[in-house]
């Protein structure tokens, strides 16, 4: 095992393997080849569905009691025994749950160096360079890595993700993995109720945020959505104040979308919302502050207040 | 026995010595009930908290006006109670009503103790120690007495039929008379026995006062006409009448007896009954005027000592507790509240009376068909239940936009504002509250501004000026430009406070601001019941007024200006502060500034806080009309102008539950005048009626603009942008 | 059931944050320094399971800018004791030192759970409750929202993404990152912080700064305004005809 070597770590907890896993397969071969190792990507729990994961030199399959469902506490001694088997130079994992219960930990164990947040990652001669970003996406910061050991976890969406998924592995290894002592148990996993509501299935979305103001003003943008025959979603806020229904709720924590055309009304853009739209074909943004982060994602925008500006669609469409 | 030639009346109305016995031993368990019911009452208001007198030591703010924000001298509230000028305020019709009945009742009250003076007093000291019953009811003083208090009796029969009829007719059409409560209990609940109390009450007098007239007719029928009774002629002329009918001599002479009878029953269980009932107004309300104190309202009392907000009974000032006993539930209050109207949960006059019913089970005192009856113990009448929260609802004390209508027609005098903030300071001391006030709360605790921006951005609006802002906190000023938050951080309203500042540069104002010093001043923070808050603001202002030289302060924000003029002398502030309508307005009385006729047909909001809270109504209006604009008033002007329902910190919390906007209830009233454009004078209010002549589809008809950005046009400084000034309707 | 806060203080996202000299870090002189919002729901969290199941609820951190308004802060909310650990360490401190400090005074305290906030704006080197869980050797787990006494432990309900939760049952003590609490954390009058402040009671623990790995960063800059969106102007009616047409052209068939 090299000490050049780059190790991502799958983070399929359900369904199949996350988008992010291939974007940092791909960022994965690029470090690799510039350091002159290899790629590894380690499957915990689960052997299902790794055959996708063919862009990796080396795949490893752990398997073992506690390891599925997924269990944070069984899976970062899994975790950390085969890395210390490996030996990498560079672990990445996303800034998600998975990365986040695993990075911080095995770092601090091994004294390894640790970035987060990165969107942007280089060798520039024996060092790792990263750009995090920081303060909600308002500033970024550009660090040293230096030339040991690494862990770095990535916001999704940042690395292009395509033509990692290859099919057909070389390489698979299988590790048992036999934990010593157990402090967490699974208990439930539970996935999102079907609802009938699907908004990841939607063409269009028109979709709120906080600048919506109240419950009642749901009304409106419900409205417009059933005039345009479109789906209708919500940031975060509006989910916590409970105006809407968590199947609506698009970001992180809520469903990843990517319709044709994405009308935001009164979101600002948090990081955590950008990642579950920045897909979407077209994405035309309303927020009456033009320094909203959403404009930065958005093709089309206008400070126009969404209640002028909702009215005026209706009337022109005949609602 | 009497003669018949002496001008005078039998008093008792029986003849034997067990009824004279019956007569005063019923008088004297009536007078036994009546103090005691009174004394009750007044133990009730001892319990309270006596009133806060260090209000009264701080220092006087200047342009304190009795009536408005100092107490009401004692003479001018003599002269109120006596024309009963609260009550035929904006209805004189009821006034007049309640005039006549009230002198009326008042002439017949003292027409009893006359009679009680001479035949129970002078009658008894002479027969005791002159050995001869004698009595100076008698010749001239009968013949006057009668022909004044026939007079006075007929003076209350026809106020009180008047109210009754009126009570009757518009019970279904008057939204004052309709009992349905704002905020409706889960439970259900009745107030059929408030209603049989008004009508036991009214139809009750009227049947005393009534029997009274009918007694005197038969006596004088019964003595055959004396020629004297001619002086008692209203009862000459009834007398005459059961003459025609037939009723002669003895006939009348039972009849009478009965009659006395039934006549004094009921006079004696009206005054047993008085403590008890709505009757009690009689005094209550009186006492209250004496007491009330409307400065009260613009500068909040502090919180009783120990308790963050009213928790229970004794947390009640002696002042509130007599003032939920003046309630006549008339309803003023309930009709003028922007909450109630809105749809909200709030009605003043429902809070008053479940707040006295809770006081009164909560001392044991009972009422006659006065309390609102429920299937369970909630509301007033959960006794052991947390007072801001079970006894009133949450909902119920967030509805206030503390606009201050229901203080200012109060006919009685109750402060309903005051004890709102105060029952409010509970549930914010409890962390109960909306989201959205909570976030605004920290907000302001954090940048010191409600929209959440840094503190820095304060100043940010000057930046699209091509003149510099002086720094007041480096330089000497002559006025200290106060903008608050909305004039600072709305988009729409730095435009405004640019086209201000232009037009103060323009006419040589000296004048600077705070920059990121100013926080927000607090009086909707204080309002919403954050007392600890407005205390860390007005430390933090008056930190930086003190960094700062300048003589006076001017406002954009009439809260601001309501707090500061009001409520900052307490805690060292010593300049004088004016609203910048009064700034414009001296420009032009001063002749320091020629205005060009703008021929625009215009009406004119009067902010809750700059009107009816600080009595400013001039200043805006003489901008309007040198301007050249025709000024055309809405129905509700000056001190009975309509809230927009943004004040004590509604504007930060959610509206969406309310049936109507009071902003867009504002709207549809001034676009009944057909005019181009609605003039405010205050930032909040430019917001709040913005967006209601949108969502109340009045875009195209009338436009919202600031009195500045009519005085910057008629002084060539600007032109009103946007197509409606084009639109507007001509004339 | 003794449950330890870590809470922190953060740069207030409301400011507009520049970059020092250095052009490392953010300038700190001017910009306020506020609770780290998740912190807060980590209190709410403990303080929520003192209600509901007794304990005592300690509040602890490193000391930095208004500190102290943060600790009297939940002191005025419920906490029991308030920690301010003093290291004289100024300026942007990383997560690998920050939790070596805790984990230092932690191993001389008894404790049932650490609960703090899943993360924070500028903890570039990793998210506390990892770090200090290993630091510990403690079991922890990151983006909780759930979390219920269950007999021998815990029930620990955590946030997967897309939707999914999982709930796993941990046996204490353990190192919980709170994404949120069971309600929104309330709200404390100043009235009550100032109580707190007049009572005093911070308990102020000297401490040595460690040193720590972690990246080095070398610039701190603002995001390139890349794939700015075209500004479709701010009327109202021209703006609605544009959106039409835009939604018409992308294909999607509108009524």
């Amino acid at each position: 095992m090299a000490e050049n070597d780059v190790v991502v770590i799958a983070e399929r907890v359900v369904g199949g393997h996350p988008d992010v896993t291939f974007e940092l397969l791909g960022k994965a071969k690029e470090i690799a080849s510039a350091l002159g190792g290899e790629v590894h990507c380690l499957v915990v729990g689960s052997p299902e569905g790794h055959e996708c994961l063919g862009a990796s030199d080396h795949l490893h399959l752990v398997e073992g009691e506690h390891l599925w469902p997924y269990n944070p506490h069984a899976w970062e001694s899994a975790v950390s025994a085969l890395l210390t088997q490996i030996k990498p130079r560079l672990v990445l994992a996303s800034t998600g749950t998975v990365g986040i219960d695993l990075c911080g930990a095995l770092a601090a164990q091994s004294g390894s160096m640790l970035a987060s947040y990165v969107v942007d990652l280089s060798v520039e001669g024996s060092t790792l360079m990263a750009v995090a970003q920081l303060y909600g996406g308002k500033l970024m910061a550009e660090c040293d890595l230096g030339d040991g050991p690494a862990f770095v976890t990535a916001i999704p969406g940042s690395f292009a993700s395509q033509a990692t998924r290859v099919d057909g592995v070389a390489n698979a290894t299988s590790h048992a993995h036999e934990a010593a002592e157990v402090r967490m148990r699974h208990v439930a996993l539970t996935e999102p109720e079907k609802t009938g509501v699907d908004i990841t299935s939607e063409e269009l979305l028109v979709s709120v945020g906080r600048g919506i103001g109240s419950q009642s003003n749901i009304d409106l943008a419900q409205e417009l959505a059933e005039v345009l025959g479109a789906g209708l979603s919500a940031s975060r806020p509006v989910i916590d104040q409970g105006w809407l229904p968590k199947a609506h709720q698009v970001g992180k924590s809520g469903k990843k979308v990517k319709p044709k055309i994405y009308l935001a009304l009164g979101i600002s853009g948090a990081p955590e919302h950008l990642e579950g739209m920045r897909q979407a074909e077209l994405i035309i943004a309303c927020n009456t502050d033009a320094t909203a982060p959403i404009f930065e994602v958005a093709h089309y925008g206008t400070t126009a207040d969404l209640f002028d500006l909702v009215p005026e669609i209706l009337d022109l469409i005949g609602g | 026995m009497l003669l018949a030639v002496v001008e005078t009346r039998k008093i008792f109305g029986g003849t034997t010595h067990l009824e004279r016995v019956f007569f005063y031993l019923l008088a004297l368990v009536v007078l036994v009930v009546f103090f005691a019911g009174l004394g009750l009452r007044v133990k009730k208001y001892m319990a309270g908290r006596p009133l806060d007198a260090s209000r009264f030591r701080r220092a006087r703010v200047p342009l304190e006006k009795p009536g408005v924000s100092a107490p009401v001298p004692l003479t001018q509230t003599g002269v109120d109670i006596a024309a009963n000028r609260t009550v035929s305020r904006r209805n004189h019709a009821v006034g007049g009503a309640h005039l006549l009945l009230f002198w009326g009742f008042l002439g017949l009250l003292a027409a009893t103790i006359i009679v009680g003076l001479d035949y129970d007093v002078y009658g008894n000291l002479t027969r005791i120690f002159g050995g001869k019953e004698l009595s100076f009811f008698k010749g001239w003083f009968y013949l006057g007495y009668n022909a004044i208090f026939d007079t006075a009796g007929l003076a209350a029969i026809v106020g009180a039929v008047w109210l009754a009829v009126r009570r009757i007719r518009d019970t279904k059409s008057s939204v004052a008379l309709d009992y349905t409560r704002a905020q409706k209990p889960r439970s259900g609940y009745s107030r059929a026995a408030m209603t049989a109390g008004d009508h036991l009450f009214i139809f009750g007098l009227i049947l005393i006062l009534f029997t009274g007239i009918l007694l005197q007719g038969l006596r004088i029928d019964a003595a055959g006409f004396p020629s004297f009774e001619r002086w008692t002629w209203l009862g000459y002329l009834v007398g005459s009448g059961f003459g025609a009918l037939g009723l002669h001599g003895s006939a009348a002479g039972t009849a009478h007896f009965w009659l006395w009878w039934v006549h004094i029953l009921m006079a004696l269980a009206f005054v047993a009954y008085l403590p008890f009932s709505k009757a009690l107004h009689m005094i209550s309300a009186p006492a209250n005027l004496a007491v009330r104190d409307p400065g009260n309202t613009r500068r909040l009392p502090s919180p009783p000592s120990g308790h963050a907000g009213y928790q229970d009974f004794a947390d009640f000032t002696s002042k509130e507790l007599l003032g939920f006993d003046a309630c006549t539930k008339c309803g003023r209050c309930h009709s003028v509240c922007p909450a109630r109207t809105g749809g909200a949960p709030l009605s003043p006059r429902d809070l008053i009376l479940d707040l006295r019913q809770y006081a009164d089970r909560k001392r044991g005192i009972p009422m006659v068909l006065d309390w609102e009856e429920r299937p369970d113990q909630s509301g007033p009448k959960n006794l052991e239940g947390r007072l801001a929260g079970e006894v009133i609802e949450p909902a119920t004390l967030w509805s206030c936009t503390t606009c201050m209508a229901c203080v200012e027609i109060c006919p009685v005098g109750i402060e309903h504002v005051p004890t709102i903030v105060s029952l409010r300071r509970s549930l914010v001391d409890a962390g109960e509250m909306d989201p959205t006030l909570q976030a605004a709360l920290e907000n302001i605790a954090t940048q010191g501004n409600s929209f959440g921006k840094s503190s820095r951005m304060r100043a940010r609006w000057t930046k699209g000026l091509d003149i510099p802002i002086p720094d007041a906190r480096k330089e000497e000023v002559e006025y200290l430009w106060f903008l608050g938050d909305f004039a600072s951080f709305d988009e729409r309203l730095q435009e405004i406070s640019r086209t201000l500042a232009r037009v103060l540069t323009a006419n040589g104002i000296s004048f600077g601001i705070l920059y990121e010093d100013e926080r927000n001043a607090g009086n909707d923070v204080r309002r919403a019941g954050e007392e600890g808050l407005f205390e860390m603001l007005v430390e933090k202002n008056m930190e930086a007024f003190s960094k700062a030289s300048f003589k006076k302060i001017f406002t954009t924000d009439p809260h601001s200006f309501n707090t500061l003029r009001n409520e900052y002398p307490a805690y060292g502030l010593d300049k004088p502060v004016m609203h910048y309508s009064e700034l414009l307005a001296s420009l032009i009385s001063e002749g320091r500034v020629s205005l060009a006729g703008l021929d625009k047909k215009v009406t004119y909001h009067d902010p809750c806080y700059l009107g009816r809270y600080n009595r400013i109504f001039d200043a805006p209006r003489s901008v309007i009309t040198s301007a050249g604009c025709e000024l055309v008033e809405m129905p509700r002007n000056r001190t009975n102008s309509f809230c927009c329902g943004a004040g004590g910190g509604r504007i930060w919390m959610d509206d969406s539950v309310l049936a109507e906007r009071p902003s867009a209830n504002r709207i549809r009233e001034a676009a009944e005048l057909d005019v181009g454009y609605f003039v405010v004078a205050c930032p909040k209010d430019y917001a709040m009626f913005s967006d209601a002549v949108k969502s109340t589809g009045n875009e195209d008809r009338m436009k919202v603009v600031d009195i500045v950005e009519l005085f910057a046009e008629a002084s060539g400084e600007l032109a009103l942008a946007g197509a409606a000034s084009e639109e507007a309707p001509e004339s | 059931m003794k449950i330890v806060v870590a809470m922190r203080q953060i740069a207030d996202l409301v400011e507009e944050l520049e970059v020092d000299a250095s052009g490392a870090d953010i300038d700190r002189e001017f910009v306020k320094f506020v609770s780290n919002e998740w912190d807060e729901a980590a209190l709410e969290e403990a303080l929520c399971l003192k209600e509901a199941h007794g304990g005592e609820v300690v509040v602890v951190g490193v000391d930095d800018v208004d500190f102290d308004q943060t600790l009297f802060g939940a002191l005025a909310k419920g906490a029991d004791r308030a920690v301010k650990l003093d290291c004289g360490f100024e300026g942007w401190m990383p997560t690998a030192v920050r939790a070596e400090i805790l984990a230092r005074w932690l191993r001389e305290e008894s404790f049932d759970l650490v609960l703090t906030g899943v993360q924070a704006a500028d903890d570039l080197d990793g998210q506390l409750a990892g770090v200090l869980g290993a630091r510990l050797g403690l079991p922890h787990a990151a983006v909780v929202v759930g979390l219920e006494p269950d007999g021998s432990g815990f029930k620990v309900t955590q946030e997967l993404g897309g939707g999914v939760t999982l709930t796993s049952h941990a046996t204490g003590p353990l190192v919980l990152g709170i994404q949120a609490a069971r309600q929104a954390p309330r709200y404390v009058p100043i009235s009550r912080i100032r109580q707190a402040m007049s009572a005093g009671g911070i308990e102020v623990v000297e401490v040595e700064a460690p040193s720590a790995r972690a990246p080095k960063v070398t610039r701190l800059f603002a995001p390139e305004a890349k794939g700015r969106a075209e500004m479709l102007g701010d009327k109202p009616s021209e703006v609605a005809a544009r959106i039409v047409e835009l939604i018409r052209a992308k294909g999607v068939s509108v009524s």
